[in-house]
């Protein structure tokens, strides 16, 4: 079944002004904005970090009345920060807050779907920024959480495994039809991945539909001050 | 982990066993001209003894494991913090200022004390400080109770607060009674499993707060259940025995080895080992070949130390590599 998103009046004081949207199941909804704009809070609003305001019903439960046990079963959330230095091993970090029910094999599954077999033993304070993303992703992804949410899943990943990340999420987006909102700044991989593209600016959301129809669109040159040309995106003089 | 566990049961057993028995041919040659005598020091002198050593470890290890969970950050332990001193200070207070001398107030005075040096750290360094400043502010806060203790002992109406508070001062399990082991047992206990009920949240800190947030918990409330809990029973203990150092730093580093380097699982483990480590301890302090008995903090601080010093060059290897 598909997750059905419903967020009404979200804001956190300072950061996000009053937001309601819709996320569907089966979509892979990106989200871009200058530094600054608000993606981190509306993802933060939305995993209900730093008391916001408003409600979210993911599949008509809130998840702020919902206790930790439930909560990792109805959404999970990748921070933008890698910096772990405890440490732990890195199969265990995959396994840390995950729900009761999500079984080791999911964990080895998503770790050999990342390719961190060989590194599944190793501390993860001593892995490069890099293959802790990884870590981290394979975390998000071992979860069956109705929704999840993603602040730039593929930043310090080199490029093959950007494509592969978001090759990924298209697929499981697909087949689980769980709601994905990724934070990203790339804006070619948005044109590539994602279903539908939210454009922030100023802590609200300013645009929100296709990739093909805003990014071809005056708004990113509003909002981002470039333009795209044949050499790719360059800034508006 | 379930081996490892039976082992350490099994170890403090002896140690319990070995803390009643020894010395065996004092005891022996008691037992046999007065069997009333003997029993009566072993339940009179020697099992608060025994007890005391096993809950004041148990609630050091413990309060250890959930304050370097808290800040994660492995160098943290109540004495580092400051809160075993803090501790002391408000003891002091209680018992030579305002002449509350009862257990009760003391153990009021301890736990207010060890509060607010786990505040001042807190307010000092952060939560998550760097390891130098977390240091920087735990010596700090420890320098400024250990300065504010002398102050109070100096100011004491007592001319003989000095010399009265001495041996306290230092820790000792020597001379206690068994209600004063069961005065501390129960808030000991009550910290001990609280704080291993937070184990979950505290070992998902390693993703940092907003994920630990994100999973429904609130990090404030965390926070503040580790410093009332571990002030709590550490408090009650230094009330009772005064300040002991380097359990709480020393049974985590070993309790972490058990459950694979997770913090807040670590509590119940720590719990065991600094129970197990202070009833050597304390064994240590009548063992001594000099005649009479070691104060139980020096001997704490002779192992402890070193352990603290390999345990920060370690830190510094681990980050060259």
């Amino acid at each position: 079944m598909s997750a059905r998103v419903n967020a009404q009046d979200l804001a956190l004081a300072g950061r996000l002004e009053p937001t309601s949207l819709d996320l569907r199941g089966g979509e892979l909804t990106c989200l871009v904005g200058p530094n600054g704009s608000g993606k981190t809070s509306l993802l933060h609003a939305l995993a209900r970090i730093g008391a916001p305001s408003g409600t979210v019903l993911i599949d008509g439960v809130n998840p702020a009345y919902e206790p930790p046990a439930r909560r990792g079963s109805l959404l999970c959330y990748l921070a933008a920060s890698r910096d772990i230095s405890w440490p732990l091993i890195a199969r265990d970090l995959v396994g840390l807050g995950l729900p009761d029910g999500v079984p080791q094999s999911r964990i080895e599954e998503t770790l050999t779907l990342l390719a961190l077999q060989t590194l599944a033993d190793r501390r993860v304070d001593r892995l490069s920024t890099g293959e802790r993303s990884r870590l981290l992703i394979a975390r998000v992804l071992a979860t069956d959480a109705r929704l999840l949410l993603l602040d730039e899943p593929t930043a310090n990943l080199d490029p093959l495994w950007q494509l592969r990340l978001m090759d990924h999420l298209r697929d499981l987006v697909r087949t689980s039809g769980r709601a994905v909102l990724v934070a990203i700044h790339d804006l070619d991989i948005a044109r590539r991945y994602a279903d539908r593209l939210l454009i922030m600016e100023s802590g609200r959301v300013e645009a929100d539909g296709s990739p093909s129809a805003l990014l071809t669109g005056g708004h990113i040159e509003r909002v981002f001050g470039i333009t795209a040309s044949a050499e790719g995106w360059r800034p508006i003089p | 982990m379930r081996i490892w566990v039976a082992a350490l049961l099994g170890a403090i057993v002896a140690a319990f066993a070995a803390s009643l028995a020894l010395p065996w041919d004092v005891l022996h040659a008691l037992w046999l001209r007065d069997g009333a005598l003997a029993r009566d020091i072993v339940v009179e002198l020697r099992l608060p003894r025994a007890l005391l050593a096993l809950i004041y470890g148990a609630t050091l290890g413990a309060s250890g494991a959930a304050i370097q969970a808290m800040f994660a950050n492995p160098l943290a332990s109540p004495d580092l913090t400051g809160s075993t001193s803090g501790a002391a200070l408000g003891a002091v207070i209680a018992a030579y200022i305002f002449g509350l001398a009862s257990p009760f107030a003391m153990a009021v005075g301890a736990v207010v004390g060890a509060l607010a040096a786990l505040g001042l750290l807190l307010l000092l360094a952060g939560p998550r400080a760097e390891t130098a400043t977390f240091l920087l502010a735990g010596l700090a806060t420890s320098a400024l109770a250990g300065a504010l203790t002398t102050l109070a002992l100096a100011l004491a109406p007592s001319p003989f607060a000095f010399y009265d508070a001495y041996q306290w001062l230092m820790g000792s399990l020597v001379d206690r009674s068994l209600g004063q082991a069961a005065f501390a047992a129960v808030p000991a206990a009550i910290a001990i499993l609280l704080l291993a009920r937070l184990s979950r949240p505290l070992d998902t800190l390693v993703l940092g707060e907003e994920v630990v947030q994100s999973l429904g918990h609130n990090i404030g409330r965390l926070r503040l259940w580790v410093v009332c809990l571990s002030a709590l029973g550490v408090g009650v203990c230094v009330a009772v025995c005064g300040a002991v150092g380097f359990i709480g730093l020393v049974a985590p580093v070993f309790a972490r080895r058990i459950v694979r380097g997770h913090p807040g699982r670590a509590i119940l483990p720590a719990a065991l080992i600094g129970a197990l480590l202070l009833a050597a301890a304390d064994l240590l302090t009548r063992s001594a070949p000099i005649g009479r008995s070691l104060p139980l903090g020096v001997i704490t601080a002779l192992l402890g130390a070193p352990f603290f010093l390999w345990l920060v060059a370690h830190m510094r290897w681990s980050l060259s590599r």
